[in-house]
């Protein structure tokens, strides 16, 4: 299962764009189960401080390992995919 | 005149920064620190910081994008600020924006700093910070490449931290001491005012400067200001022009210490006023010096002596081989006397380490053998505003000065530092040898006396064991002071 957690602030369009580009990333490239929290830091700061958040939207993969960190709303899909270690064969099913 | 009264400043409680910005920061607003590697960027962030704490009771919020909180921490307790006892007492915080090595990041679409903002304006609230400080901008342009993203994001902000009414400090790097004022130019979006920290190699010394580059809206004193970095005291500023004019003079008469010597100059020296004794080595300076300094505790002033070429032992051997008890007039709290190897400090270190002395022993009187020592150990320019701050300090304070200075040659010719400093003292006594008929012979002359009549003859003295001895002017004998005395016939 892929354990991810979402950093943003508030309803901004890069949040809106992050959010629907991981749905779109976990419906299509992942062949298991996707679970997401999302942090609004401006709600939770402090999450944002225990974590070391400076730019959002930032995707934090924290299962499987290695964690990973990706920054931006996500619209760059293939160095998302890249980043968190997905299979380009993967990607290639889905878009044929 | 006030040509500036909208913006209000924030005393920042460095020494001599208030002095040099005529007030402190521009109050809610962010200034920009920029400087090369070494310079001090980091020491006056926290600086600005600690003293806030300390002095006016200021929280602050220090956001770091190189060094981590840790590395931070350490530096700002071995200034001598207990910083661990300030974020329990949640006056001081950290935000923490240091790189982490251990995850990966990768950059895949738009982004903004928003997070960072949300966590600044977090940590503001919850200390209720009024002073905040980034150090430093140039490793997060390196980290997310697109400098145009960073700028504006920091010039957010800067914008939001003026809505909250907090004062701010950014340092950023630059590459040469004396190029552009930025790396990813910084300054055009991010601050109105801009200070500059150098550190710069001249004449083989290490010489630290800061400088108003802008200061937008508001009045400051302009050109580089020396300034030293010292352990329990943190940057200190050397305002030279702030404190040249602020001197006071004095018609009341103290005594050199020699009868022969004040009926020479009137009467003795002005109260406030800076003597120079010029000569060439073995001619009597430190003699001077010596009557000077036990003159003072015999009028019941009391003296003090920085001696930065002889040993202790030296100086008081000499001394008693004068007829003066140096160790008596210590023991009994009336004269201090500092010896030091000029080496042992940068000539600003001295200059600060010899002013808190002074403080401490507040004394009448002041001698200093010899200003030369310290001239070795210092750039010219150095050197000027060495003993620019150090005049006007002891002239503020209405002490009098005694300077001495060596002349490289035995009978003739000025000193390097009597050229450089003449202009500076009230008074100069020239101490010269003079080769008459196969004898070498002691001559003394008043160069100049300010603002008092004084004799201008050139006296023979001679020195024994209770002293100098002054007696009557060279008659008949022409170019004494040029080194190349002729006997001249006295019936012309």
């Amino acid at each position: 299962m892929y354990v991810f957690t979402l950093y943003i602030t508030g309803e901004n369009i890069h949040a809106q764009a992050a959010i629907k580009n991981l749905q779109r990333i976990c419906e299509t490239a992942m062949t298991e189960e996707c679970e997401v929290q999302i942090v609004d830091v401006l709600q939770q700061p402090e999450e944002a401080e225990t974590h070391y958040i400076i730019a959002t939207p930032t995707l934090v993969k924290l299962s499987p390992a290695p964690t990973r960190r990706v920054i931006g709303d996500l619209s760059d899909l293939p160095k998302v995919l890249s980043a968190l270690g997905l299979e380009i064969s993967s990607q290639g099913k889905t878009t044929p | 005149m006030n040509l500036y009264p909208s913006i209000e400043k924030l005393p920042t409680g460095i020494a001599g920064f208030d002095d040099i910005t005529e007030g402190g920061l521009p109050k809610g607003r962010t200034t920009l620190v920029s400087g090369t590697a070494g310079s001090g960027k980091t020491v006056l962030a926290s600086e600005f910081l600690a003293e806030g704490i300390q002095k006016m009771g200021d929280s602050g919020v220090f956001v770091t994008f190189e060094e981590s909180p840790e590395d931070i921490r350490r530096n700002i307790l071995s200034l001598g600020w207990n910083v661990l006892e300030w974020e329990a007492q949640q006056r001081w915080a950290f935000v923490d924006a240091s790189p982490r090595l251990e995850q990966e990041t990768v950059i895949a679409g738009r982004y903004d700093f928003s997070a960072l903002l949300a966590r600044i304006e977090n940590a503001v609230r919850r200390t209720g910070a009024t002073r905040l400080a980034m150090d430093s901008l140039g490793a997060i342009f390196s980290r997310f490449e697109d400098a145009s993203i960073v700028r504006n994001e920091l010039f957010r902000i800067a914008s939001a931290l003026k809505a909250l009414g907090v004062t701010a400090v950014m340092t950023a790097e630059r590459r040469d001491e004396y190029g552009d004022i930025s790396r990813f130019g910084v300054e055009e979006f991010v601050a109105d005012n801009v200070l500059i920290l150098r550190n710069v190699l001249e004449s083989e010394k290490r010489r630290r400067t800061i400088e108003i580059l802008k200061y937008r809206g508001t009045s400051h004193h302009k050109g580089e200001y020396p300034f030293t970095i010292l352990p329990e005291k943190g940057i200190v500023i050397i305002p030279l022009a702030a404190i040249e004019l602020k001197q006071r003079s004095s018609a009341l008469r103290v005594s050199s210490g020699n009868r022969e010597l004040d009926a020479m100059c009137g009467g003795g020296f002005f109260r406030d006023s800076i003597i120079l004794v010029s000569g060439a080595t073995g001619t009597g300076k430190t003699l001077i010096t010596t009557e000077f300094v036990a003159g003072g505790v015999e009028s019941g002033e009391k003296s003090l002596l920085f001696a930065f070429e002889e040993s202790r032992e030296q100086l008081f051997r000499n001394a008693v081989g004068w007829g003066r008890d140096f160790e008596q007039l210590e023991a009994e709290g009336k004269l201090k006397v500092v010896c030091d190897y000029p080496e042992v400090a940068g000539l600003e270190d001295h200059l600060i380490r010899m002013k808190s002395i002074i403080e401490e022993f507040q004394p009448a009187r002041v001698a200093v053998d010899s200003l030369s020592a310290l001239e070795r150990i210092s750039t010219l320019k150095g050197f000027r505003e060495f003993v620019i701050g150090f005049t006007s300090f002891i002239k503020h304070k209405e002490i009098a000065g005694l300077f001495t200075a060596t002349t490289p040659t035995l009978t003739g010719g000025a000193s390097i530092t009597e050229t450089h400093i003449s202009t500076i003292t009230a008074s100069i006594i020239l101490l010269r040898y003079v080769e008459m008929a196969g004898e070498m012979k002691r001559g003394l002359t008043m160069l100049k006396m300010r603002g008092s009549a004084h004799d201008h003859d050139i006296h023979e003295f001679n020195i024994d064991g209770d002293g100098m001895h002054i007696g009557d002017p060279f008659r008949s004998v022409a170019g004494i002071l040029a080194g190349h005395p002729v006997m001249i016939d006295p019936r012309g």
